[in-house]
């Protein structure tokens, strides 16, 4: 193959190993690869190290921009939040085991892929998927679903277990060889470590579960919570940011309590204070807080006695907090610590 | 020097927001980068080094990071 007639494909890269080793096989066969990476608001990468401080110790790094890095490709990294509410309010083909729309998810990335390849001059698109890999998404049968609705038909090329599916343009047209892809299949890990050490890939991300916050148990009771109490579904960044950050409470469905576990995430929730009413401990160290919601002047008291039971103060009869609302007033509230039988346990979320 | 205003985003928002300024620059053109997620001094200069653009300095005071760009060669 000459150098004028190269080959591009774009890939889907989510900073895991799969991704990493699908474009690096078609790489090798001389076809010039860019990454994409969708930004959907509930991805796991980088802002839990920047939240939390326990996590610091980790480098910090944002996997899909190391990937790249390692490939020697470049990335383009694109927000997607607004378009994406609407797969997670109505996913055509349901949710998996929690709120994560999986399949519809998969349709939507490979289509705006696709855009993007036609506007680019690309000739097809890669991704890491693996035949039976994951429940609902990358069974056999759902994989043509992702390339009929995404409108990509026949270029899009999964590299890690193309023998398995049927051929594709880019093997069709000779562009790359079929022999020389795999034919991966299951939840096995093993040949992809195995072929990682081949290609001498070291320290790369292997996420537990998915690729986004959506496949998290407790993240998705969240987020129901969220709906239930606005009566919708409905989310603001933010919204789906503080889901990830401290304790939730809510006493009542107008309002919950959102406590800092640790420092880290203390400093994270002041940058909230012009956006949400705010709690902070005076008398005593303690944690910030945010309150969501309208409260009354009692729910905003007892929400008080809640946030000084995580505090050093939580056995003495009384302590002060100041209450700040987002305009910047402030209020001094002097409250008796909550004690646990009255924090209900179906108030935790 | 352009300035562009990423406080209180968490990557990878800083990141997008630089990615699209730099995409309407031309080579050569300076911008500064405001951001208070500490991950952006890994992430903006990982992001510059696959893109072919240069971090000139990344300077810290109080709960800022100022990250200084130069714009290499935009398709
Ligand atoms: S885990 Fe999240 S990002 Fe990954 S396919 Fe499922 S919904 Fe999409």
């Amino acid at each position: 193959m000459n150098n004028l007639a190269q080959r591009k494909a774009v890939a889907l890269i989510s900073g895991g190993l799969d991704s990493l080793l699908a474009v690096k096989l078609v790489q090798e066969q001389g076809i010039y690869v860019e990454g994409i990476n969708f930004y959907t608001g509930f991805c796991v990468e980088g802002h839990t190290h920047a939240i939390r401080k326990k996590d610091q110790s980790k480098p910090k790094r944002n996997n899909a921009l190391w990937s790249a890095e390692q490939l020697g490709i470049k990335l383009h990294i694109i927000d997607i939040i607004e378009e994406y509410k609407d797969i997670v309010f109505n996913p055509k083909y349901g949710y998996g085991a929690n709120l994560n729309p999986c399949l519809d998810c998969k349709v939507f990335m490979v289509k705006k892929a696709r855009e993007w390849m036609e506007e680019n001059g690309f000739d097809f698109i890669i991704t890491g998927e693996v035949v039976g890999q994951r429940p609902k998404s990358q069974r056999k049968e759902t994989m043509p679903i992702i390339q009929k609705d995404s409108g990509i038909d026949d270029r899009l090329l999964r590299p890690l277990c193309a023998k398995n599916l049927p051929e594709t343009m880019p093997e069709r047209e000779g562009w790359v060889d079929r022999e020389k892809l795999m034919g991966f299949s299951g939840r096995n890990r093993k040949p992809q470590i195995a072929l990682a050490k081949q290609f001498g890939f070291e320290d790369f991300a292997q996420p537990a579960g998915g690729c986004c916050f959506l496949t998290d148990e407790n993240y998705s009771v969240k987020l129901s919570d969220l709906w239930k109490s606005r009566g919708e579904k409905t989310y603001e960044l933010d919204d789906i940011m503080l889901l990830k950050v401290g304790r939730h409470i809510r006493p009542e469905n107008n309002y919950k309590v959102i406590i800092a576990r640790e420092e880290g995430e203390t400093k994270y929730l002041q940058g909230y204070k012009k956006q949400y009413d705010s709690l902070r401990m005076t008398s005593h160290t303690g944690p910030m807080a945010l309150l969501d919601g309208t409260p009354d002047d009692a729910q905003v008291n007892l929400a008080a006695a809640i946030v000084a039971r995580y505090s050093k103060g939580r056995d003495e009869p009384v302590v002060t907090l100041v209450y700040q609302k987002k305009t910047g007033e402030q209020q001094e509230l002097t409250v008796k610590p909550a004690s646990p039988e009255h924090v209900l346990p179906e108030w935790m979320l | 020097m352009i300035e562009l205003d990423c406080r209180r985003l968490l990557c990878p928002m800083p990141v997008i927001k630089v990615q699209d300024k730099v995409n309407e620059l031309s080579q050569g053109q300076e911008l500064l980068a405001v951001c208070t997620d500490p991950g952006v001094q890994n992430d903006i200069p990982a992001w510059c080094r696959i893109n072919g653009h240069q971090v000139l300095s990344i300077e810290n005071d109080e709960d800022e990071y100022r990250v200084l760009i130069k714009v290499g060669q935009n398709d």
